[in-house]
């Protein structure tokens, strides 16, 4: 077997029980055969989550206590193969072979196979059992089975096997004190006596002679099929797959905005009354720099939590999967794949989920070409920094019939983020990726109803990866970059309003000395030094730009910011706002990559500081050349 | 004839796997496309690529470059169940 992770070289950990006493057992199995909800429904929920080293593929741990016996179950990521050709295959192989620092070996592993699917799954069943690890096969989705006019025999599939079998329905509970009484017991499980062959032909004989043992096998769910024939569909299934990505973009905008609102009046509240509490530098510090943090990470959280939501839903249902088909040829174009269609999307709220999800897509090169697009999309982050522009300076005028100037301006702006990521995925696989020879290949699972809990656990498990991924960046910098903005605290000559005192202890802070400092940078672009410190500030999350450009313009609140620019002048009696800037400054946001959570997330799923960098300097030579050219093409037109 | 070449709603049988150096062929072997199985084209995505593809109980897209590596013969009959 290939084992080319970095931690091979660590080795063989040891057996879990020396590390820790209490003997490990991995559930093991092919995406969609109902693994996570066995999982689910042995913990009860009361897993451990945390990740494995190196990787950020989530690990995921529950406690299984039968008669003082006590075993600690682990979900390994879904594989088809112990050949591994992605990340979460790579765990799987690292786990098995205790390659995992501080995890060890599992004493036994429990091969979870979805019996309507069995044929398929006996592949890697063979191959597991080729490991010499004790093995017991825990097989879901009989009742579906025998609704299709199927059947299996457990009992002679056990005695084929020569491993013990256990029949569960996960969902309702059924098999499951059975199968807990199993795990406690790894040492007691009997193994086959001879391992299955390694060779193709020797492979396909060992399952034909399992399935004729004990299985009377069936057709491909007919349902699936008669849902295909319309979801699939040249005409139908396009139809329905546009009404379901407006839906999704419709809820994640629509439905979290109000919620967004009470969520940012709140902390305002919260940050007012703590600068009251606790007067002086540290009230501040608590109510503009920590609190103010805390509020604009969980602003974002609306959003997350219904994205996904949603994608747990359509993944469960099976749609993500048909999604993915429908959109191949399409993405395949663009050097990504099917699957790239659910992680861009995704970004379309937040890069960083849409990063997240790319760990599904199997071809590293297909794969980093779609982390490297998902920057480009216009993110939620976005949208009040060209909202607030807009709105200021583009007038509402019709264009044509129920065109407004302000909706196309906006939606061009979304256009030529998602068409320049396109390309660039295209231009970065076409020079920098190599081609690894990965098949796209893509299981169309049948459709079924998801269980309430897990959707709501897929929920759970995303927002709170993204709280702690995100989150904590968002916040580090949002504590730094008002330290920045205040330090070192000089005195304002008297006759000032509060909000010009502000502005001109920020002209004097560290980050306004940077901003002046950048000001050769960017003046080609007519950008001036509070402008240049909003944009040092939107690297913690970009709509931070508007929150600070409130602050270095002495503007009296973020509701008077338009008035305010528009009344912007250089030393020179100059407007600053003119609209050749504001072209610049709304092109180079469609561009550079001002988030340091993106970069982080970057730099963990690619595991280098390569990409990260690529992204960044690549993005910023866009954002700088784009924003030379608006100014350019907007002084001639105006 | 590769399974890329064949027809939608034919059944085909696997007679053979193009060795190639890069470890498709291993991973198509994986996902149960084996010398001997039978395999049913069930449709393909509208612009003509991917096509998903049956066997062994479940359903399966593939791009048509990668079901070109897999040689296959027209199955005289449905396989019976």
């Amino acid at each position: 077997m290939s084992n080319c992770h970095d931690d091979a070289s660590v080795g063989r950990a040891g057996s879990a029980t020396t590390l820790t006493g209490v003997r490990q057992v991995a559930l093991l199995g092919s995406p969609n055969v109902g693994k996570t909800t066995l999982f689910n429904a042995l913990s009860g929920l009361r897993a451990k989550t945390a990740n494995y080293p190196g990787v950020t593929v989530t690990r995921r741990e529950a406690v299984v206590t039968v008669d003082h016996e006590t075993v600690r179950v682990v979900d390994l990521p879904g594989t088809y193969s112990l050949t591994p050709i992605s990340p979460d295959e790579q765990v799987v192989a690292d786990a098995l072979h205790g390659a995992i620092p501080g995890v060890g070996a599992p004493d036994g592993l429990a091969i979870v196979v979805d019996a309507t699917s069995l044929e398929r799954s006996l592949l890697l069943v063979g191959q597991v059992l080729r490991l010499g690890i004790p093995s017991l096969l825990v097989l879901t989705m009989v009742d579906e089975v025998a609704a299709r006019g199927g059947a299996v025999n457990v009992e002679r599939l056990g005695k084929a096997l020569g491993i013990p079998v256990v029949s569960v329905v996960g969902h309702r509970g059924i098999g499951l004190d059975h199968l807990r009484e199993m795990l406690v017991h790894p040492e007691r499980w009997e193994q086959p006596v001879l391992s299955p062959p390694a060779d193709s032909a020797g492979r396909a004989a060992w399952v034909r002679s399992i399935m004729a043992s004990s299985v009377q096998t069936l057709d491909v769910d007919a349902r699936t099929r008669r849902i295909d024939a319309v979801l699939l569909h040249p005409v139908a299934g396009a139809a329905v797959f546009i009404g379901v990505m407006l839906a999704f973009f419709q809820a994640i905008f629509a439905l979290a905005a109000p919620v967004q609102g009470w969520i940012g009046t709140l902390f305002d509240w919260l940050g007012r009354g703590t600068a009251d509490l606790i007067p002086g530098f540290f009230g501040r510090f608590l109510a503009e720099g920590i609190i103010g943090g805390v509020g604009g990470v969980l602003v974002f959280l609306p959003q997350i939590l219904l994205l996904f939501f949603i994608l747990a839903l359509l993944e469960k249902v099976g749609y993500l999967a048909r999604a993915a088909f429908l959109a191949d040829r399409v993405m395949g174009r663009f050097g990504m794949e099917g699957r790239s269609f659910v992680s861009i999307l995704s970004s379309f709220a937040c890069a960083v989920p849409g990063i997240m999800s790319t760990r599904t897509i199997p071809s590293e090169r297909r794969r980093i070409a779609t982390m490297m697009a998902a920057p480009l999309m216009t993110c939620s982050a976005r949208l009040p920094v060209f909202t607030l522009l807009i709105s200021t300076f583009v007038p509402n005028r019709a264009v044509l019939g129920p065109l407004r100037a302000q909706g196309l301006v906006l939606f061009g702006l979304y256009a030529l983020g998602a068409v320049s990521g396109l390309v660039y995925a295209l231009i970065l696989s076409v020079t920098k990726l190599r081609h690894t020879g990965v098949p796209f290949m893509m299981e169309l699972p049948p459709y079924r109803r998801p269980t309430a809990r897990d959707v709501l656990y897929g929920m759970y498990d995303g927002a709170a990866s993204f709280v702690k991924k995100a989150g904590t960046v968002i916040l580090v910098t949002s504590a730094v970059l008002w330290l920045l903005l205040q330090v070192p605290v000089s005195s304002p000559p008297p006759g000032l309003t509060n909000a010009q005192q502000s502005s001109y202890k920020m002209e004097r802070s560290i980050a306004g000395r940077v901003g002046k400092g950048l000001g050769p940078v960017f003046s080609p672009l007519g950008f001036d030094w509070r402008t240049n410190v909003a944009v040092i500030g939107s690297l913690s999350a970009r709509e931070v730009f508007v929150s600070t450009l409130a602050l270095t313009t002495a503007s009296n609140s973020e509701a008077s910011l338009p008035e305010t620019l528009r009344g912007l002048k250089d030393a020179n009696g100059r407007t600053i706002y003119d609209p050749q800037t504001v072209a610049a400054v709304l092109i180079f946001f469609v561009y550079a990559l001002q988030c340091l959570s993106t970069i982080a997330v970057l730099r963990r799923e690619t595991n280098s500081w390569w990409w990260p960098s690529v992204a960044f300097t690549s993005m910023f030579a866009m954002a700088y050349a784009g924003a030379l050219l608006a100014r350019l093409v907007v002084g001639w037109w105006v | 004839m590769t399974l890329a070449d064949a027809r939608v709603k034919d059944w085909v049988d696997i007679v053979g796997m193009a060795k190639d150096a890069d470890g498709r062929s291993t991973r198509l072997e994986d996902l149960g496309f084996l010398v001997g199985t039978s395999v049913r084209v069930d449709r393909r995505a509208a612009l003509g690529d991917p096509t998903i593809y049956e066997l062994r109980g479940t359903r399966i897209a593939l791009r048509k470059a990668d079901a070109a590596l897999i040689e296959v013969t027209a199955a005289s009959a449905p396989p019976t169940r």
